[in-house]
């Protein structure tokens, strides 16, 4: 397992390296310079901005400013954002908890959906029971987040007034109030990123243990006479589980989508937000860092599940 | 195997029985396929409806999309106004049939993109073995690891005021977006398509094609290229989907078309702060946008069903 961790930590910085290049170059190629706000500004008098050009190295060749840049990068100096005057860095930091929270929730819940259901329905396919958890999971993603966000909004909070539809940061009170003050609101953001999640996921685990089911070995494991309770647990899930981490590592960047258009439906003060808010205020360095974030995260959780995929499939990690 | 027999025997009846009919062009075979999934069928009868609906309905409903009246602001659907009126008191079954139109446009255009880019990359990759193969491989790889909401948003703030006045105000976004969108959805294309390539220039017809002397071009034209269409022609369809709740999500969140062109997503994004008090202005472009979704999957799921020889109808 240790070569296989080095091996795949190894394959991830490339993609980190690609990423980074694809970023820099759409901000080399915009027009103008982005950081014209700052130097066209009639109060800085003209040898300021000449130091300023010097100092963010605007007149280098376009390598150099890129190493310059991702050096700066990787070592979380961010800049300072043009609007809130403070470190872009501490900007986000402060946020990020926020969206890992309602993100991590999301995804346990949409697992918590698609793996009964998609193997409930792959253990009998052509049921009632599959063709009704099929059309609904077919519904489930076609169904846009924004729109789901807003039909909770109008069932739960407008009409029925159970749940608060803008998220709060300060809960006032202590012990459990607090707790169920936080849980309350993060009901109607999880439950919209889990459904629809949920949704797509339960197709792939159905597919993929219907895949395994018809296998040479299952039958084998039913004629030894074991209860079809534990060879579906034991024997068919954890092998159908192996393209399934595959799917889910590749829908992260989908899944970081989704949580940015929840995070503004219901407010929540994470980072997808504040990209929301940074890209409509034209503040820079916001918009770069936390789209520098985002790649990060969806490497990290590619990284994950490559490990998870190691460890679910013995073979891939001694090849 | 016992099941693989069985499976096989009834492939063989019925083929012949496909056989015996009038039209066994490919294509008749895989519409007769088409036919046999029900929900893709009613889907494609709906789809057909609302596109009828969108590109006829502004020639018969002659309401202006920007018609201010104050007397009938955020009133409910009724005769006058079918789908009610928004804030300004402007008719928004006329705004959605408008906004329909572009929604749709902007889907079948990313998609076609998409689709050339995957197709170009895909043939590409899978006709020359080494390092080219390798390196678009890197590259689909990582397209695929980019968070592409936040690009996509990076990508509109950066270069929104250039195109705009290069293509004036609605085509310079309208180009913008099928281009960002077509940008982000190539990938899984250009898979499907290597993956097909890589076992259909080992078969038996492509290398009499190369034994009679056939040039690669030709080969990949005449030969490879028309066998790998089916699976793309599935992805392209659902593509079609994604790339229209790609476009609504931006117009949703602000940054997608301006106000005073009222695609689906837009009219959602004008509506969320009146949800209290005029729902129905929220329902309609949600519905819209559900529906369009909805049946676009349903199709493409049909035609997996019908373009896929390997499954047995």
């Amino acid at each position: 397992m240790g070569p296989y961790i080095l091996r795949r930590l190894l394959i991830a910085v490339p993609s980190l390296l690609g990423i980074s290049v694809v970023l820099f170059t759409v901000l080399a190629l915009a027009p103008g310079d982005p950081f014209s706000e700052l130097a066209d500004n009639p109060n800085v008098p003209a040898e300021v901005k000449l130091m300023l050009r010097a100092k963010f190295g605007l007149d280098d060749p376009i390598w150099q400013r890129y190493f310059h840049w991702f050096n700066a990068m990787v070592h979380g100096d961010w800049g300072f954002s043009f609007i809130s005057r403070v470190n872009v860095d501490q900007l986000i930091m402060g946020r990020l908890g926020v969206t890992l929270a309602v993100i991590g929730a999301s995804q346990v819940v949409a697992l918590m959906i698609a793996l009964p259901v998609g193997i409930y329905s792959a253990a009998r396919p052509y049921s009632l029971f599959d063709r009704i958890a099929s059309s609904l999971a077919f519904i489930g993603f076609s169904l846009p987040t924004f729109f789901t966000g807003l039909l909770l909004i109008l069932l739960f909070s407008i009409h029925l007034h159970w749940l608060p539809f803008v998220f709060r940061t300060h809960i006032p009170g202590s012990g459990w109030a607090w707790w169920w003050g936080h849980i309350e609101q993060s009901i109607m953001p999880v439950m919209v990123l889990g459904l629809f999640q949920g949704a797509s996921w339960t197709r792939y685990v159905r597919s993929a243990v219907l895949d395994v089911i018809r296998l040479d070995y299952v039958t084998t494991a039913r004629s030894k006479g074991l209860p079809e309770r534990s060879v579906l647990m034991k024997h068919v899930v954890r092998n159908a589980l192996i393209p399934v981490v595959t799917l889910v590592a590749l829908t992260m960047p989908q899944v970081f989508g989704g949580a940015i258009v929840t995070e503004q439906i219901f407010r929540i003060p994470g980072i997808g937000s504040l990209l929301i808010d940074a890209i409509l205020r034209n503040d820079t360095p916001v918009i770069m860092a936390v789209t520098f974030v985002f790649s990060c995260l969806v490497i990290l959780f590619n990284l994950i599940a490559d490990l998870l995929y190691g460890w679910l499939d013995p073979r891939i990690s001694y090849r | 195997m016992a099941g693989s027999t069985r499976a096989s025997v009834t492939a063989d009846t019925a083929g012949a029985a496909a056989r015996r009919r009038a039209g066994t062009s490919p294509w008749a075979e895989a519409w007769r396929r088409f036919l046999r999934h029900r929900m893709a069928v009613a889907s494609l009868v709906v789809l057909t409806l609302m596109v009828l609906l969108v590109v006829v309905g502004p020639l018969v409903w002659k309401l202006s999309i920007n018609d201010i009246d104050f007397r009938a602001r955020l009133a409910s659907p009724s005769l006058a106004h079918p789908m009610g009126t928004d804030d300004l008191g402007q008719d928004i079954l006329a705004r959605m049939l408008y906004g329909g139109r572009i929604s749709m446009a902007v889907g079948l255009a990313a998609m076609l993109m998409a689709i050339f880019v995957g197709v170009l990359v895909g043939a590409i990759a899978g006709i020359s073995r080494g390092w080219v193969d390798a390196g678009l491989m890197w590259l689909t790889d990582l397209f695929l690891s980019l968070p592409q909401l936040p690009l996509l948003l990076l990508v509109i703030y950066l270069f929104r005021e250039r195109l705009k006045n290069l293509f004036g105000l609605e085509l310079g976004i309208f180009l913008l977006i099928v281009f960002v969108i077509g940008c982000f959805r190539w990938m899984p294309v250009a898979r499907l398509v290597r993956a097909q390539f890589f076992s259909l220039r080992e078969k038996e017809f492509v290398e009499a094609a190369r034994a009679l002397g056939a040039s690669v071009p030709r080969q990949v034209t005449r030969h490879i290229l028309p066998n790998s269409l089916g699976p793309v022609i599935v992805a392209g369809t659902i593509d079609v989907a994604a790339a229209i709740i790609s476009e609504s999500t931006l117009s949703f969140l602000g940054l997608g078309f301006p106000s005073d062109v009222p695609t689906w997503g837009r009219l959602l994004f004008d509506s969320k702060d009146y949800l209290d008090i005029a729902p129905h202005w929220a329902m309609f472009p949600g519905m819209a946008i559900f529906l369009t979704v909805l049946t676009i999957n349903f199709i493409g799921d049909g035609l997996r069903d019908a373009l896929d020889p390997r499954k047995v109808l």
